[in-house]
């Protein structure tokens, strides 16, 4: 069995997109060995990639494709012969699969019996099928940005510059873009020249000696057990992991080392939030700590060549950094010269959007908004000291107009938050005070993923919250709201911030309130002429239900059926519908519950049937025409409510869960025995009372017709 | 080599002369820098314009490079009013562009073998003149030390073909080649009898802190305004004359082609280069609000992307005249 071995030679592709395109490669030759029957089962693949190649060896493809026997079906015996002797259809059959007639089968069909023949097909050789299949899957591989340098039809992420195409020592014929299939490939671009693989098996040595190690997992131990040598020059010093960075330089290299660098101890009075993103976001940096886990004068850098034994590298390195620190201690002390509460006008030439004014109109709206949620809060027992909301509201954005900000605009806010620390904000104001306006500034934009934490104070998060609603609120007015997978603004990312901060600050916020409130703030402004998007609190309301579901769901990992249950009993308040999903969740699988599920999605189904046929309901339930059964589901029905109600009020909604399963036996016992829909008519709506009675009062909690009840209960 | 030791590491000249004679060895048009403000190598129009069109072009011109908020009154060691690009356009790119590239490093006297370089993903986009492309900054030891752009579109214009366009960024890498920490301390130019030596900053200081001090306090808000209107009104005035030759249909086609030849797109280009960089003085004199903004980046556009459709079409007018050329060079080249 012969060995196939595929390269795709490029100019440098981008770090963020080489996982992905190396598994998508993997996936679709894999695919295309298994479709185009080349693979006997025992196919071992290995994937490789490097900045400039994609690469797939898959050990043991079959020579060729298997011979296939197919059954040709001719005509019906009725029309093959008449009085024994074979008809011109027969024989033109015959004709066509290269057969005498007699030498033709028979075959019995559901519809009589008919002429049939075996056809061998011949299977076509491995390297005839990868030749036509192979260039279409590259071809089709998905970029998130591509480009053209030969035809505008030719898209890819780069320019391909070799293709190298091997079954076992021979190259297959093909071709893409353009460029003809080989033997040759070419090692790293300074270390290394250009080299032949002998054989498809060899790929991984013949690179090796050109200084390119084609596993990204090698290449990560590589980095790592380099990083760890450097390190070790520094006593008790360690680096600090970090996933993403680590993935950025194995992708950004070919032949990785690592060297330690450093720099001027007093570059360390600078916040450790602006070292570490100059480090890492700039210059691709691994920060060292101590041994006491601050921030050490020291950083690491991933080479791609062998090594800096003459430490050439290393001072180079050296050099931009101090230059990169520098510009950072300028712009901290140019900054402070003019302090954040006389930056608040310059917001006005800043733009937010250009539909919905500056960044000072949207600090008076988020202000305002801010105050009202601080109110409403106040007003459901939640302390809030808003006189720290209304001044972090009002400095807010004012780090847009720094030069910190401007140069590392990933550190919008976190700035912010630490000029308010080393700030004199207002005279008469405390430390503490000051303290906590900065944390609310620092934390607005928290949190960034579902992964990251929310803001760490009350404050913060009413800030955060009605920042991210006035955007919300502004975009979707302009009928700027996310369309499949278009998310210009990051509107979803940021209601899921409103979702998770609301739920794990245990905000009692109504999220319809806080939309409408949010609207409100744009009444009588100029972005309001470009408002045309009508049903607005529809849009926003359902907006906000799917980001509550992607919370319930991925993040608190509940079922969906739950979650839909939960969901159509209400979503405004996120605490409550948090706790009620939960609760849910709880007893979703005690056996009673799933049967009072399965009763209620029987009894909504009854009142389907009801609506069709017209069947109206009583308006009270009739103890007298009722049967035993009715009376004593209605009699435990009314004395379950008022315990029922209770531990939901009490927002005990598991005990009211668990309440409500108590009635199994005698809704179990109602549908054994009683059939709803009689031909009485005051019979049937009597019961119809009864039901509706039910479904009123225990689907508070859930819209337990939602939960999945087959295969589950019995 | 150690460590690059001032003295006998070149000169800024040196860096300027050694990149130009090796692109002019390699074929290129070694052209003047454009004598109008500019924010970029990218808007002069051998850059711009010349990108346009079937026709290839290979080009290397030194720019220097206006932006006026980045003025630091001469006091921040990186940072510059007025830089200065070296920018070659490769029209179309060769498929070795990024080893002669790499080659381009070694002349000035880098040698690979002891240095880290990384090509690392950067996109170039200006919504102001409709361009894209695709690309790299080229990173040496950690300094981002060339641009380096597949060209896509420009002026809203799909490229075909395609160029590649290499900005290196002279101050950057004079710095890295002297170790020198603050821009100032280059040495331009160096006395050969005397070996005297001649900064940046005794070149170019008087230019960064006086020019910082019009962007930023001087420059007259009002008379910029008026001076934008002005470049404005008579750049759309071209255009327009430009497009009534298009659509008249009773003179004779030659006499057309004729007209439309011998028509001053290039004048209007500069026009439009002049608002471009008032746009950007009024910006750093904080004359622009945000309502204004996005306006008068529109009107720049306009100017930009018309430009680039009435150039393609005295391109186009004039592509018999270039075929002809081409056969003329294709019959000498089949002769040789």
């Amino acid at each position: 069995m012969p060995d196939f071995l595929l390269e795709i030679g490029l100019e440098e592709v981008p770090a963020r997109m080489i996982d992905a395109a190396e598994t998508s490669l993997g996936f679709r030759i894999a695919k295309l060995l298994v479709d185009g029957r080349l693979d006997p089962g025992n196919a071992k693949m290995e994937e490789y990639s490097t900045p400039r190649r994609l690469a797939v060896l898959v050990r043991g493809v079959a020579a060729s494709q298997p011979d296939s026997e197919e059954q040709v079906v001719g005509p019906s015996l009725k029309v093959s012969f008449k009085d024994g002797q074979p008809t011109q259809a027969a024989q033109a059959f015959a004709k066509k699969v290269g057969l005498p007639v007699e030498k033709l089968e028979k075959v019995a069909t559901p519809k009589g019996e008919y002429l049939a023949v075996k056809v061998v097909n011949r299977g076509r050789a491995a390297g005839e099928v990868l030749a036509d299949a192979v260039p279409k899957e590259i071809a089709a591989l998905y970029w998130p940005k591509s480009m053209y340098w030969r035809s505008k039809n030719e898209r890819f992420v780069r320019p391909l510059r070799w293709l190298v195409a091997l079954l076992d020592d021979s190259a297959i014929p093909m071709e893409l873009f353009g460029m003809p299939a080989q033997a040759g490939t070419r090692g790293h671009r300074i270390l290394g020249g250009s080299a032949t693989i002998p054989r498809a098996s060899a790929y991984e040595e013949t690179l090796r000696e050109v200084k390119v190690i084609v596993s990204r997992g090698e290449r990560e131990q590589r980095i790592r057990k380099a990083l760890d040598a450097a390190t070790r020059t520094v006593a008790g010093a360690r680096w600090r992991e970090d996933p993403e960075l680590l993935d950025t330089v194995v992708n950004l290299t070919e032949w990785p080392a690592a060297i330690l660098g450093n720099f001027d101890r007093e570059f360390l009075d600078l916040p450790e939030e602006v070292l570490v993103t100059v480090m890492r976001d700039h210059q691709k940096y691994f920060a060292v700590q101590d041994a006491s886990g601050k921030l050490a004068p020291h950083f690491l850098a991933v080479l791609n060549t062998e090594g800096d034994p003459a430490g050439i590298i290393r001072h180079g390195n050296e050099r931009v950094l101090r230059a990169r620190f520098n510009d950072a201690c300028f712009f901290w002390q140019t900054d402070q010269k003019h302090p954040l509460r006389n930056r608040v006008p310059d917001l006005k030439k800043v733009t937010f959007q250009k539909d919905l004014g500056s960044y000072f109109d949207k600090s008076m709206r988020v202000q305002k908004l801010a105050s009202l949620i601080s109110q409403s809060l106040d007003d459901a027992g939640v302390k809030v000291r808003s006189g720290i909301v209304h001044k972090a509201a009002l400095l807010a954005k004012t780090d847009l107009t720094t030069e910190l900000v401007k140069e590392f605009t990933e550190l919008q806010g976190i700035v912010g938050g630490l000029y308010a620390r080393a700030q004199r904000l207002d005279p008469n104001m405390k430390d503490d005070q000051r303290e906590a306006i900065a944390t609310a500034i620092y934390d607005q934009y928290k949190p960034q993923s579902m992964e990251d934490s929310v803001p760490r104070t009350v404050e913060g998060a009413v800030l955060s919250v009605a920042d991210k609603a006035d955007s919300i609120a502004g975009m979707f007015a302009l009928g700027l709201q996310p369309t499949g997978s278009k998310d210009p603004f990051a509107l979803r990312r940021q209601a899921n911030g409103i979702v998770k901060t609301i739920a794990e600050h245990k905000l009692p916020l109504s999220l319809r309130h806080l939309c409408s409130d949010a609207l409100t703030g744009y009444t009588g402004s100029e972005a309001e002429k470009a408002f045309t998007a009508a049903g607005l609190d529809e849009a926003l309301a359902g907006f906000f239900r799917e980001r509550l579901e992607h919370y319930l769901r991925d993040v608190l990992g509940l079922e969906y059926d739950t979650v839909n249950a939960v969901l159509a009993a209400g979503f405004d308040d996120v605490v409550d519908a948090v706790a009620r999903a939960q609760a849910v969740g709880k007893v979703r699988d005690l056996q009673d519950f799933l049967s009072i599920a399965a009763a209620f999605k029987r009894i909504n189904n009854i009142f389907k049937q009801a609506q069709e046929k017209g069947f109206k309901t009583a308006a009270d339930f009739d103890d007298s025409i009722a049967t035993e059964e009715e009376k004593l589901l209605h009699a435990k029905a009314e004395l379950l409510a008022p315990r029922f109600d209770a531990a939901r009020e009490s927002r005990d909604y598991a005990d009211a869960l668990i309440q409500l399963s108590t009635l199994r036996e005698s809704v179990d016992n109602f549908f054994d025995k009683v059939m709803v829909m009689v031909d009485d008519d005051r019979v049937r709506a009597n019961r119809l009372a009864l039901l509706e009675n039910l479904l009123r009062s225990f689907s508070t909690i859930a819209d337990f017709s939602e939960i999945v009840t087959e295969g589950k209960g019995s | 080599m150690t460590r690059s030791d001032q003295k006998t590491s070149p000169t800024y000249q040196d860096l300027i002369l050694g990149l130009e004679k090796f692109w002019a060895d390699r074929g290129c048009v070694v052209q003047q820098p454009h004598d109008l403000e500019v924010g970029a190598g990218t808007s002069a129009p051998e850059t711009f314009l010349r990108v346009l069109g079937p026709q290839p072009y290979n080009v290397a011109y030194v720019q220097p490079s206006r932006r006026p908020a980045d003025g630091r009154y001469g006091d921040n060691p990186n940072r510059l009013y007025k830089h200065t690009q070296l920018q070659v356009i490769l029209k179309p790119p060769p498929a070795t562009v990024q080893e002669l590239y790499l080659e381009s490093l070694t002349a000035i006297g880098i040698d690979l073998s002891q240095h880290d370089i990384k090509f690392e993903e950067d996109n170039w986009e200006s919504p102001t003149l409709g361009a894209w492309g695709i690309g790299w900054q080229v990173m040496l030891d950690g300094l981002e030390i060339t641009q380096f752009t597949y060209f896509q579109q420009c002026g809203g214009v799909d490229l075909d073909p395609i160029c590649a366009e290499l900005t290196y960024g002279l101050e950057r890498i004079a710095a890295f080649l002297q170790d020198v920490d603050s821009v100032y301390d280059i040495v331009w130019a160096r006395d050969p009898e005397t070996g005297l030596a001649v900064t940046y900053g005794d070149v170019r200081y008087a230019d960064e802190l006086q020019f910082s001090v019009y962007n930023f306090e001087r420059a007259n808000v009002d008379y910029l305004w008026k001076h934008f209107d002005l470049f404005e009104a008579e750049c759309q005035e071209l255009l327009s004359a430009y497009r009534a030759i298009e659509k008249d249909d009773k003179t004779p086609a030659e006499a057309v082609a004729c007209e439309k030849r011998r028509f001053p797109l290039l004048a209007a280009y500069d026009l439009c280069l002049k608002c471009s960089h008032l746009f950007n003085l009024l910006d750093s004199r904080g004359a622009i609000s945000v309502t204004e903004r996005v306006g008068v980046i529109a009107r720049v556009r306009n100017l930009a992307v018309g430009i680039s459709k009435a150039y393609l079409d005295q391109q186009g007018t004039a592509a018999p005249e270039v075929a002809a050329r081409k056969q003329r060079q294709g019959a000498q080249g089949a002769a040789d």
